[in-house]
């Protein structure tokens, strides 16, 4: 690294740099190899430091209430980044603010497209003649308490609102958390207390603040297992368990573990992908609120099993009472000797850094999330080559999302066999679906593979008095459309990929006949124009371009007029695109023009929504 | 790598390209496979004196057993290939990305064969609306001092200044993209000017520019004046004397007088890039 320029005229204060100072600090000596960014193809990167800059921004805009011109000079000289990379960093994330704060609190009220069905741009309104700073946000995963508000505070830890049982959200509300400091609480799942529960057992039952309670319920027996077992039996029973990743790409999570424990004799990862940023998916968020200790036990496991010595748990940052829960469970696992140099009694070495992500839907893709760690710009790299052999740092990475890797624990506990009894033959296990929107009981369900789409919503109370269901969103604002003719699809693997449709994160999200469902396409065009990372042509550009023709559309424009060119949109962001976000860009749209669901507009008959 | 003197003979990889059954040196990249094969492939973040950042997607082509389009400036080619550069979906990722690029930048000082392959795959720019409807990227230029001019209105976001100024030639990091998505933008840190920032004015940046976004003061004042032109302009190659490290110098000149200093990329010394004494030295001596 040659001299580094620092130019800021105003140097940082006293609190911005020992923030800075704590943060990094805090994060203890976390061995960092040589790097390599793979865009840039085998570029070594000797960058030890480099990964503490997230931390550091965060430490930054906690403290000052944005990332000031001094602060953030102090923090490249601390940690030898060129200020113009970090500048680039840090304008990466939406969270990180560039100029004098407006107020001690930013009140992030979410307007994707489960908060809008139920008043989130009248919200936004009040809460401004109310004197809130406010900012309108992508997703907050908070769609079954619809509507949802984040309090980004200076100085102060996050709070979140959501609506209560029954009630809603308005600006008493608002108030009324942030004058108390204290979020609103996390909800128990509609299903507690089935004892067909296998990953969301625990959750609202056991106390998710108590390493005693959670041993008590059972909890780490399936580490103690594993270490009987040894890492490749462990992997041995994954793969025979047919678990798929739960993330989106249902890849199988055995043949990902055997790829990177192959790479022995090189340093190796495990990360643990807790970015739920997709609309509609809020379901790792409600294990990691209710049973974290289960994701630290899980990720253990894994870490051991594919000889990493270290776990690195990405989370976003809007999630702040998870980010606290987790920090809490893995404090707790290191002090009982269940995370560190010899993790129970396995000989193995093992611990875990939490990260949190600044606002960008584009970091839970898996090579954005790396580079995001790595203190670079989330920007996703070119794949080949995989994670398994180029991954974090460059080096062997499993990242595995957060509901795959709690799965493993009943895998280890009770045999592959007993797991893959349960769901199809394809599609075994259980799994978690995010109910939102018109049902009456929306939230988290969890069950066998096999149930129909008709059957999870019956299961969240069927639709709402008075309601007709019109359209559902399968798979989050990255999936699909799908009509009432799709009732009896059973959602597996298999089922969906033949109906040409795709479980994604498992967001079911029901729209009945009132709703205006050319402003709910136009809200995802919107989505991912402002998630693009803005790198390749074909999104950054194309995502913007399909956002203008539906605006169009919603004004009247002639459908005809614009159909080849949305056609051409789809063409090039489906096939040019860098990543998984362009490359899935236009399919909902594409789905919602298939159904007809956009002919309305052309009719003027705007969705039926006004 | 290998770092015995002897030459290492080269393994060869057979691929199939078009139709054609071709033997190319394994490691290169599908792009040089064209190149060998006269196979002409349009490229804008591409150059040969960088690092593929493989963003602008306009060298897509379509590999047998790949799901989507796969950029060809940065893919390894493996043995037994399938590759095809002229296929319908390669025409029209390829028109798409031209259009796009054209309807939000300025792209009218664009190396001239960004027009010709526009031209060549029927790129039609216009059919996204009118200029004044759809968001691009106009900005007023940024005149901060005598020797550069930032037109990020031209600006394609290709990477290149940024390499340039970075790993790939001036370890200086003076640039970088900031900012996200369409807002995406070359900058300094908190975009002061660049005599406040890390920048050396080596002219590297300027030097890699496809579009004319970057451009010396010197171009961009005669612009102005409506005296830039290239139809008039000669180039003459001599060596730099500023020091003993044997730099390629081009210099463009028009009515007998210096108006730029280029340096040919393929040169083993410079492979394109100078430093500020043989970039602008002679404007030094010009206003002595
Ligand atoms: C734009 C984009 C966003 C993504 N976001 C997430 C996410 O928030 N959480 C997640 O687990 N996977 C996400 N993924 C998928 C990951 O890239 C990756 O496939 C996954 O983490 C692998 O874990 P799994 O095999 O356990 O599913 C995303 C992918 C894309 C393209
Ligand atoms: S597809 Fe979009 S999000 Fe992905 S790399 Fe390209 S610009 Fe970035
Ligand atoms: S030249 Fe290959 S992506 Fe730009």
């Amino acid at each position: 690294m040659p001299d580094l320029y620092f130019g800021a005229v105003d140097e940082a204060t006293d609190a911005e740099k020992a923030a800075v100072d704590e943060a990094i600090a805090d994060w203890g000596p976390v061995t960092i190899r040589v790097s390599e960014r793979l865009v840039h193809g085998g570029r070594a990167r000797m960058r030890e430091r480099r990964h503490l800059l997230l931390p550091a921004l965060h430490a930054l805009q906690r403290a000052a209430g944005w990332i000031s011109p001094g602060g953030l000079d102090h923090a490249c000289r601390v940690l030898e980044v060129p200020p113009a990379e970090a500048y680039g960093v840090a304008t990466f994330y939406h969270l990180f603010t560039h100029e004098p704060p407006a107020a001690d609190d930013t009140v992030h009220v979410c307007d994707d497209i489960a908060c809008r069905l139920v008043g989130a741009v009248d919200l936004i309104d009040d809460l401004r003649t109310g004197g809130h700073h406010v900012k309108a946000s992508p997703c907050l995963g908070q769609c079954e308490r619809a509507p949802a508000v984040m309090v980004q505070r200076r100085g102060r830890p996050d709070l979140t609102v959501t609506a209560t049982d029954g009630g809603t959200v308005g600006v008493t509300e608002v108030a009324v958390v942030i004058d108390s400091g204290v979020s609103t609480p996390s909800v128990t799942v509609p299903q507690t207390g089935d004892p067909g529960l296998r990953l969301l057992a625990r959750v609202g039952v056991v106390d998710p603040t108590s390493l005693e309670d959670y041993r008590a319920s059972g909890g780490y027996r399936a580490l103690e297992a594993s270490v009987a077992l040894g890492g490749d039996r462990v992997i041995a029973e994954v793969t025979a368990s047919g678990l798929s990743g739960r993330g989106g790409a249902a890849f199988p999570t055995g043949i990902k573990w055997r790829g990177v424990a192959d790479q022995e004799g090189r340093p190796r990862h495990l990360v643990c992908n807790a970015d739920e940023s997709e609309p509609g998916t809020f379901k790792d968020r409600v294990v990691m609120e209710g049973d974290p200790f289960s994701l630290v036990e899980a990720m253990t496991v894994a870490g051991l099993a594919i000889g990493a010595e270290q776990g690195w748990l990405y989370i976003r940052g809007e999630y702040p009472v998870a980010i606290q829960r987790l920090s809490g469970a893995i404090s707790a696992a290191r002090d009982a000797g269940l995370l560190g140099d010899d993790v129970a009694g396995s000989g193995q070495r093992f611990d875990i850094s939490l990260r949190s992500g600044a606002g960008a839907y584009i970091c839970g893709e898996e090579t954005a999330l790396f580079n995001s760690i790595e203190g670079f710009r989330g920007e996703p790299r070119n794949k080949p080559p995989f994670p398994t052999t180029h991954g974090l740092f460059g080096e062997p990475t499993a990242i595995n999302n957060v509901e795959t890797l709690v799965n493993v624990l009943s895998i280890v506990l009770t045999g592959s066999a007993a797991y893959a009894a349960e769901g199809t033959e394809r599609s075994p296990g259980t799994k978690l679906f995010c109910l939102s929107g018109r049902v009456n009981r929306p939230g988290t369900y969890e069950v066998e593979f096999g149930a129909t789409l008709g059957d999870m919503i019956d299961l969240a109370g069927g639709l709402l008095d008075g309601s007709r269901l019109r359209v559902v969103l399968l798979g989050g604002a990255a999936g699909s459309f799908v009509g009432p003719d799709s009732l009896d699809l059973p959602l597996t693997l298999e089922a969906t990929r033949e109906a040409g449709v795709s479980l994604g994160s498992g967001v079911i999200m029901v729209f009945d006949e009132s709703d205006d469902m050319v402003d709910t396409v136009r809200r995802i065009a919107e989505f991912f124009r402002d998630e693009s990372c803005g790198q390749c042509v074909p999104c950054r550009v194309g995502t913007v371009r399909q956002e203008e023709v539906l605006v169009r559309l919603g004004r009247g424009a002639a459908l005809d007029d614009e159909r080849d060119l949305l056609d051409d949109l789809a063409a090039v962001m489906k096939d040019a695109s860098i990543c998984g976000l362009g490359q899935t860009a236009s399919g909902a749209v594409r789905s919602a023009l298939d159904m007809g669901l956009l002919a309305d507009i052309a009719e003027g008959n705007g969705g039926g929504g006004q | 790598m290998n770092d015995t003197p002897v030459a290492v003979p080269t393994t060869l990889v057979e691929i199939t390209l078009d139709g054609e059954a071709v033997r190319v040196p394994k490691g290169s990249t599908i792009l040089d496979a064209c190149r060998r094969e006269g196979i002409d492939t349009p490229t804008l973040c591409w150059a040969e004196n960088l690092t593929p950042v493989n963003v602008c997607r306009v060298c897509v082509v379509e590999v047998e057993g790949s799901r989507v389009l796969v950029p060809s400036c940065s893919r390894p080619v493996e043995d037994g290939m399938v590759i095809a550069t002229d296929s319908e979906r390669v025409r029209t990722s390829r028109r798409m990305v031209y259009e796009l690029l054209a309807s939000s930048v300025e792209m009218d000082r664009a190396d001239r064969e960004v027009h010709e392959w526009m031209e060549h795959y029927g790129a039609r720019p216009e059919r996204m609306g009118k200029r004044s409807e759809i968001a691009t990227v106009a900005q007023p230029v940024k005149v901060q001092d005598d020797l550069y001019v930032r037109d990020y209105e031209r600006c394609i976001l290709c990477y290149k200044c940024v390499e340039a100024c970075g790993d790939d030639a001036q370890q200086t990091f003076a640039i970088a993209t900031a900012g996200r998505g369409f807002d995406a933008h070359i900058s300094t840190e908190h975009d002061v000017t660049l005599p406040d920032s890390a920048c050396v004015y080596c002219g590297n940046c300027i030097g890699v520019c496809p579009t004319g976004a970057l451009s010396f003061r010197t171009e961009h004042d005669m612009r102005l004046a409506g005296t830039w032109d290239e139809d008039i302009q000669e180039v003459t190659t001599t060596v730099c004397s500023f020091c003993g490290v044997g730099c390629n110098l081009e210099l463009h000149t028009q009515d007998d007088r210096i108006v730029k200093v280029t340096s040919p990329s393929d040169h083993s010394v410079t492979h394109g890039h100078l430093c500020i004494k043989g970039r602008f030295g002679w404007q030094q001596h010009a206003h002595s």
